[in-house]
């Protein structure tokens, strides 16, 4: 007993430090960044962690521009559209995948995956060039569809993975007990997939926000620039001086909408909801 | 309440898999008929025709003399159980169980007073507001149950309800269903692959074989008079006896011996124009001990002399098996009801006899035993066309 005690022990142990390790591996750089935002421009360079001298210049300043404002106000309203149509489209196809047989699914599914696997950097310049011909360049739309069609593919794969879970004779069930397909779809088959299409919603509005590339090569001014574009045009007080504190005070405000987003949907995923449908 | 006729009706799959080959069932009106056959024979693909949830390939369904084939399930108004039971797992046992009647727009007094009525019938009453993930297997199955008896629907198909249920309480709601099935008088289809509730549930029993009909009649009928050597090998359990025999001027000869069939055999096999080499068949409890009969009562049988081989006291009576030298009946269809069971053969040389001897009698393991055994009742098969030359239908 005394042996097996202290190897679970040791294991617990040892586990503790793996853990720790990475929670910080993955935390420190988070925290230094909030360090940052809450230091005086002339601490910025004081390699310590805490701030000696707390203050929040650096947020009034980049909520004073209106630079900033508009960025988030952009990153919001772009990554809000893209994710609904993205999911909304997404959902369509997953459930026609996981439950029809029609000629051409294994093509779709292919061409789908290969979309995902294109380097999007290739694709910059065509774009581009496309979407200064549509009068696209430098508008929202102009980012949504490349969001989108990026999405997508994320979108079908893990939603056609929890369609899949759903029992098929939960459907013929409702069939039987009267209901249209239109009924079962929205009376049985969308309450038991909204887990799935919640994690999936919170999966493509991540890569959304967190675009940098499309962001930009595709705009030009304030009128689509999301944030992490912006961030990019930040300028210090004197053109010397690197903007350390207001970059790091946007990079803080940014992930909270990120937050906030999660914990909405996170409640709303409940695991094993399923369970007790079928039997064997 | 419907009459239920399918005409030569046929489903090819689009692989093009025969899966029900031009059944032709006449369902009454407050019928309780059972569909059996081994695995993959095409008892679901029916009832799901009947249902309406596969197409069928040609042919003709009629509900009240009303042709189906084009209509959707939900204008059919059949109700279904599964054998996964489906229930909506996001409803609680109430919101189940009304679902079919919000569908149909009723209103919501009448829906909680029909679902309470079924409730109570099924003894669900105090489970109403659980979700189904927390009940027991018994309880699901009577909420599916429930869900198809709350709207009189015209019939019930029932796919397997009772398969995903422990052994005791199959028992249990074997008879439940039937109490049910009696006091609704609703029009029912039952597919089962378990013997005891094909022959005590339902009025008639409808064997299928690899999507062909083999028979249909009564339960009693079925097991009395098989049409073929595959009815008579899957009704009854323990199953019928085959052995290889020759039929000569009368007399047949088998593994257990010589013996003169008596007058009603032999007229109908002459009258089938049996061949000289058949396929006898006789079920277990057709063997009695022979220390326990005189002389009189032995005069319509034979008797033959074996070692016991093993021998299962049931209290009620006593199972003896024993092996017959010699060949081992074959046709295909035996073949088939071999694999279907699972039963691989043994290797040894030899049939294998299970006889159903009185609780009475002395018979000891690995002593030789006297049997005894009614040739009255001996029914002979073509081992070719598999059919009973002895059929008295
Ligand atoms: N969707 C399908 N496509 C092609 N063939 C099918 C399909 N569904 C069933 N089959 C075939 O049709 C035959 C009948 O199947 P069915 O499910 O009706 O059998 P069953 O009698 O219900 O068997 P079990 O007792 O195992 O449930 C089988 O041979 C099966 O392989
Ligand atoms: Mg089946």
């Amino acid at each position: 007993m005394a042996v097996i005690g202290g190897s679970t022990t040791g294991r617990k142990a040892r586990w503790t430090f793996v853990d720790i390790a990475v929670v910080a591996y993955a935390l420190i750089p988070v925290l230094w960044t909030m360090s940052l935002s809450f230091k005086t421009a002339e601490a910025q360079t004081d390699k310590n962690f805490f701030p000696s001298e707390w203050t929040f210049d650096n947020y009034k300043a980049i909520f004073t521009t209106d630079q900033f404002v508009r960025a988030l106000v952009n990153s919001i309203g772009i990554a809000l559209i893209a994710t609904l149509i993205a999911v909304v489209l997404g959902t369509m196809a997953a459930y026609a995948i996981a439950r029809l047989d029609f000629p051409g699914k294994q093509a779709l599914v292919g061409v789908s995956l290969l979309i995902a696997m294109f380097p999007q950097v290739s694709l910059v310049s065509p774009l581009f060039e496309m979407e200064r011909q549509l009068g696209l360049f430098d508008t929202w739309p102009g980012l949504i569809l490349p969001y989108i069609t990026f999405a997508l593919p994320l979108a079908i794969y893990t939603l056609s993975a929890f369609f899949r879970e759903i029992p098929w004779e939960l459907e013929k069930a409702a069939k039987m007990d009267g209901a249209t397909p239109a009924q079962a779809f929205r009376r049985v088959i969308a309450p038991l997939a909204a887990p799935g299409v919640f994690t999936t919603a919170i999966l493509v509005f991540i890569f959304c926000w967190n675009d940098f590339l499309f962001a930009i090569s595709l705009t030009s001014t304030e009128a689509s620039r999301t944030v992490p574009a912006a961030l990019a045009f930040f300028t210090g007080a004197s053109q010397f001086e690197a903007p350390v504190g207001s970059i790091s005070a946007a990079a803080v405000v940014i992930t909270i909408p990120i937050i906030v987003f999660v914990l909405f949907f996170q409640r709303r995923i409940v695991a094993g909801l399923t369970s007790g449908a079928v039997k064997g | 309440m419907a009459e239920i006729i399918l005409d030569k009706v046929t489903k090819r799959y689009p692989d093009g898999a025969l899966a029900v080959s031009e059944a032709d069932i006449q369902i009454a009106d407050g019928e309780f008929i059972i569909l059996v056959g081994p695995s993959g024979c095409g008892k679901s693909t029916m009832l799901n025709m009947i249902a309406g949830l596969e197409d069928i390939s040609s042919g003709e369904l009629r509900i009240d003399g009303q042709r189906v084939n084009e209509k959707a399930p939900k204008d059919r108004d059949i109700a279904m159980v599964f054998q996964s039971y489906a229930l909506y797992p996001h409803m609680s046992v109430r919101e189940n169980m009304a679902f079919p009647l919000r569908l149909a727009k009723v209103d919501d007094a009448t829906v909680k007073s029909k679902v309470d009525e079924a409730a109570k019938i099924l003894d669900l009453t105090q489970h109403l507001e659980r979700k189904p993930a927390n009940l027991s297997g018994g309880q699901r199955q009577r909420v599916a149950m429930g869900r198809a008896i709350v709207r009189n629907p015209k019939a019930f198909l029932m796919d397997e309800p009772l398969s995903n249920l422990d052994a005791k309480l199959r028992v249990q709601m074997r008879t439940s269903v039937s109490k049910l099935q009696k006091q609704l008088a609703t029009t029912t289809v039952y597919v089962t692959h378990d013997q005891t509730e094909a022959m005590t549930l339902g009025d008639r029993v409808v064997v299928l074989r690899g999507g062909l009909v083999q028979q249909v009649g009564s339960p009693q009928f079925l097991y009395d008079n098989p049409a073929n050597l595959f009815v008579a090998g899957f009704i009854g359990s323990p199953a019928m006896n085959f052995l290889p025999g020759t039929l000569e001027n009368g007399q047949l000869s088998t593994g257990l011996g010589t013996l003169a069939l008596s007058d009603r055999v032999r007229t109908l096999a002459e009258e089938a124009k049996a061949p000289r080499e058949v396929i006898a068949g006789v079920r277990p409890e057709h063997f009695e001990d022979a220390k326990l009969m005189d002389e009189s009562a032995k005069a319509g049988g034979t008797t033959f002399t074996a070692t016991v081989d093993v021998l299962e006291s049931m209290g009620s009576d006593k199972f003896a098996y024993f092996t017959v030298e010699g060949e081992t009946a074959t046709s295909q269809e035996l073949a088939e009801l071999a694999a279907d069971s699972g039963s691989t053969e043994t290797g040894d040389s030899g049939a294998q006899l299970v006889t159903r001897l009185s609780a009475a009698s002395t018979a000891v393991e690995g002593q030789p035993a006297d049997v005894w055994f009614d040739a009255d009742k001996v029914q002979l098969f073509d081992p070719s066309s598999g059919k009973n030359l002895t059929y008295a239908g």
